[in-house]
């Protein structure tokens, strides 16, 4: 709990302060915990994606149109936290505000069409307790959607504190921390959108 | 819901566990008003960041847990005593050795490792203090609310009793009907939930915080099995997670996840079960090897025999530890190639293990042997270790198991194992730094008593086991018959049984004891050790641990100081003002609003659940506004706690 502070103007503001350099090695390894939690999600789901019961095939209600705008908000998403961070490493408060506010934005647009998504699965009869593979489905795909929900909220607490605060070692420490969160679920989105999606429609049509 | 369903009711002995309970916390709260005390609690414990008191309280309560998996252990070796007993019904009986080995494993034996861990690693590495010292809060009690939540399931709503193993479907709705399993399923998921913070914390503190010069090869052997521990812990929890989520929406929300309807898959949850299972068992026995490593090479005066052999070892043990989680079902129909390839992997566990014995013999060799009591304990440990780990060789081969499968051989082995390692580790290292926290040694005397009723008792207890097994006894039966002829060993293992909890009654008459008459001790080292720990001046560090921060030069840096004559007295000129972190009573709000949460999702009050989840939340966004940077202590007190003399 040394509070030592490297005034090194080439280290990004968020490095400064050993809390910073903590905060930012711990989450890193929270992180490792987290691919860990969701490896055990996709290998559950993977040994009960074919476990349909009388249900639907899993392929046979996923829509192209859907997952492409779900995964072009997420896209963009990342890339405009990449953008926040890049104008908080250039002091610009009113640029990282604007480009995380974006980011928030898209994240909110990506959550509607999950939850449309989920509600028309529903509607076609598809629940988490229609058969395995949509349990599998349901608890893999909405983990993911739960930490966005919870991502959202987060940042938001944290552009507060910013905005009222201004960028201290503490609160670029905590923006860059939210920002790793944030790449970390677009990364996971990827393993969904391939392992679940792509796989779900190809094993159904092809 | 009526009452009656609410409140466990029926049962005598649990009329009188309802009576005690209430008694004990009216006694408590009429303590606590009648001198005073309330302040005193909250400021100095219950908002404590300090990882010395947060260790001391782990330890407590593992302290309190073990007495309570020891009843429920005693009142099984009652039933058991004689063929065809009727003191518990089935049905009780399960519920028994439910609770006995979920207790001893996830809220006994790792808080008590945890809770030493806490308490000496910081110390031994030069740090003030852990690298999150809030969250090392967040840890402690989430654990805590865990394990009441856990405990109170016997008198209100009802036990879960499908083992510790929670095999589906024997835990689903149909078969487990009732709040029982819920309670399982939350306790376990609030307490791993610390678990997983602890793991993060106390990795970044052993990467991060070590002294001036401690480079990873010069930190003492504890210090290096927790770090190992830290790993396994944090690859391993978040597979205990999912499983016990998954197995929740099972049962509250209708999921097919290992269920026989919707297609889903019992094995499923076997598979999760002891992949988070399997390295768990290492989770327990590994910072043992390390307690186990630095006593025996105080006592023996030499520095630890193959150090690096020691490290690499344990680093082959952590791999291994997820590669072999099948061992648990051999006979469950997995193949005679996925079967072979699991036995040999298991075998496999047995050389790296091997070298630390051999190491630990070796330490001893030609050493000038003390025999203390945590000596005592770490020789009992290696004799009966290996007759625990012979016949988990003998276990390892699956065509074998099918023999002893299931039977009271599997019952020795593991206890054996877990009691020899875990539980004498446990004991040794807490006589042995208990001056650290306490100011004073146990007395030394009853300790030896302590020890010798106690490992007589497990042998009389467990050892008859291995016959009882190999005789075809099933594990988890409530009675057998009179012509099966296992009665008079089944006695011999009761009465052993017996033993071991008169042992624990004269340990806590030695704290007691110890309290009372004792001598003080007036320098911090009291054993003559060899590490960091012991090199503070004042016999119990204070909150801040070191007034200076050593620099380290070697392996066992301390001792070969105090060989050459030099250690460096403290100057006053040499402190600085000591920067730390504030009290906060965050923590223990959040994990009450868990408490709100969990026993909401038990009976599946939803209301309930969703305004603790809620509560959780708002605590955990209001500490992110708290900008609190701690405080600085300054040269003056530094110097009156440590007694400088300008
Ligand atoms: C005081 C000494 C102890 C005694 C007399 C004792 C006795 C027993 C008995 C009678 C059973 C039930 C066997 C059966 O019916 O299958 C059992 C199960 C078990 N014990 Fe112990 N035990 C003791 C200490 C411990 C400790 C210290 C641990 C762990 C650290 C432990 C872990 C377990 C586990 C995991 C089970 C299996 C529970 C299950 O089948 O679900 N025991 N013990
Ligand atoms: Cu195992």
């Amino acid at each position: 709990m040394a509070h030592a502070e490297t005034h090194d103007p080439n280290t990004p503001l968020e490095y400064r302060s050993e809390t910073g350099r903590l905060n930012i090695l711990g989450f890193w390894i929270f992180l490792g915990a987290e691919i860990a939690l969701f490896a055990t999600l996709f290998a559950t789901y993977m040994v009960l994606s074919h476990r349909i019961a009388d249900g639907p095939a899993l392929g046979e209600l996923f829509e192209v149109k859907s997952l492409l705008i779900q995964t072009f908000l997420l896209l963009t998403s990342s890339f405009t936290c990449g953008l926040a961070v890049h104008e908080m490493r250039r002091h610009n408060v009113k640029g990282l505000i604007t480009w995380m506010a974006i980011t928030l934005g898209l994240g909110l647009g990506f959550l509607y069409f999950e939850i449309q998504e989920f509600l028309h699965f529903i509607h076609e009869g598809a629940n988490i307790g229609t058969s395995a593979a949509w349990s599998g489905f349901f608890v893999l795909v909405g983990t993911h959607g739960a930490h966005v929900t919870f991502g959202i909220f987060w940042v938001t607490m944290v552009l507060i504190q910013v905005a009222k605060r201004g960028l201290t070692p503490a609160t670029s420490a905590k923006v860059f921390i939210t920002s790793l969160y944030w790449h970390f679920l677009d990364v996971v989105w990827i393993f969904i959108f391939t392992a679940v999606y792509l796989m779900g429609m190809v094993t159904h049509n092809g | 819901m009526k009452w009656d369903e609410f409140f466990v009711t029926g049962d005598p002995m649990i009329y009188g566990a309802d009576v005690s309970i209430v008694l004990t916390m009216v006694g408590i709260l009429f303590y606590l008003t009648k001198y005073k005390k309330w302040k005193w609690l909250w400021d100095e414990w219950l908002t404590t960041v300090d990882h010395k008191k947060l260790g001391i309280m782990y330890i407590v309560s593992a302290v309190l847990m073990l007495f309570r998996g020891g009843v429920d252990a005693l009142l099984m070796r009652t039933q058991l005593a004689v063929p065809e007993a009727k003191f518990l019904d089935s049905q009780h009986y399960n519920e028994i050795f439910t609770t006995h080995g979920t207790i001893m494993i996830i809220f006994m034996a790792m808080p008590f490792l945890i809770g030493l861990i806490n308490v000496v690693v910081p110390l031994q590495i030069g740090a003030r203090d852990v690298a999150y010292p809030y969250l090392n809060a967040v840890s402690f009690w989430t654990f805590f609310i865990g394990a009441m939540l856990f405990n109170i399931s016997f008198v209100i709503g009802g036990s879960p009793s499908a083992g510790w193993t929670s095999y589906m479907p024997l835990a689903s709705n149909e078969l487990s009907p009732g709040p029982g399993q819920n309670y399982y399923l939350l306790g376990l998921q609030i307490a791993g939930i610390g678990t997983l913070l602890t793991g993060i914390n106390f990795l970044v503190t052993i990467l991060k915080m070590r002294a001036p010069g401690m480079t990873l090869f010069r930190m003492p052997m504890f210090t290096w099995s927790s770090l190992v521990t830290m790993v396994i812990i944090i690859f391993a929890f978040p597979i205990l997670t999912v499983a016990l989520a998954l197995m929740t929406f099972d049962r509250l929300f209708g999921s097919h996840f290992f269920t026989l309807q919707g297609a889903g898959m019992d094995m499923l949850w076997a598979n999760l079960f002891w992949l988070w299972g399997h390295p768990e068992v290492y989770i327990v026995i590994l910072p043992a090897f390390g307690m186990f490593s630095e006593i025996i090479s105080t006592f023996s005066r030499k520095t630890l025999f193959g150090y690096k052999a020691m490290i690499w070892s344990m680093l082959l043990i952590a791999g291994y530890s997820f590669l072999v989680w099948v061992h648990h079902f051999f006979t469950m129909g997995s193949g005679a190639l996925v079967n072979s390839v699991f036995s040999i992997t298991t075998m496999a566990i047995g050389i790296p293990t091997g070298v630390k014995i051999f190491n630990w013999l070796f330490t001893m060799y030609r050493g000038k042997i003390q025999f203390t009591t945590p000596m005592l304990w770490s020789l009992g440990f290696i004799v009966n270790f290996v007759i625990g780990g012979v016949t988990g060789v003998m276990l390892a081969m699956a065509a074998a198991d099918y023999q002893y499968h299931n039977t009271y051989f599997l019952v020795s082995h593991f206890h054996y194992v877990l009691i020899a390692g875990t539980v004498f580790a446990c004991f040794a290292g807490l006589i042995y730094w208990y001056p650290k926290m306490f100011g004073y040694k146990l007395n030394e005397r009853i300790g030896k008593w302590v020890f010798w009723v106690f490992t007589i008792g497990f042998n009389v207890c467990f050892f008859p086991q291995y016959f009882l097994g190999l005789d075809g006894m099933p594990r988890r039966v409530y009675t057998y018959s009179e012509e099966s002829g296992w009665g008079p060993l089944n006695m011999v293992s009761t009465i052993g049984g017996f033993m071991m909890g008169i042992a624990f009654l004269i340990l806590v008459y030695n704290m007691y004891y110890s309290f009372r008459y004792a001598k003080r001790e007036t320098t911090g080292d009291a054993w003559d050790g060899r590490t960091l720990e012991w090199s503070t001046p004042t016999a119990m560090p204070p909150f801040y641990n070191f007034a200076k921060i050593p620099e380290v030069t070697g392996l066992d840096h301390f001792w070969r100081q105090k060989q050459a004559g030099k250690v460096e007295k403290l100057k006053a000129e040499d402190i600085k003002p000591i920067h730390m972190p504030s009290n906060s009573g965050v923590p223990f709000i959040m994990a009450s609003f868990f408490f709100v949460a969990g026993f909401g999702m038990v009976f599946d009050w939803m209301w309930m659940a969703i305004a603790g989840i809620i509560g959780v939340f708002a605590t955990l966004f209001y500490r992110s506004f708290e900008y609190d940077d701690g405080y600085y202590v300054s040269v003056e007190e530094v110097i009156e706690t440590e007694k400088i003399s300008k």
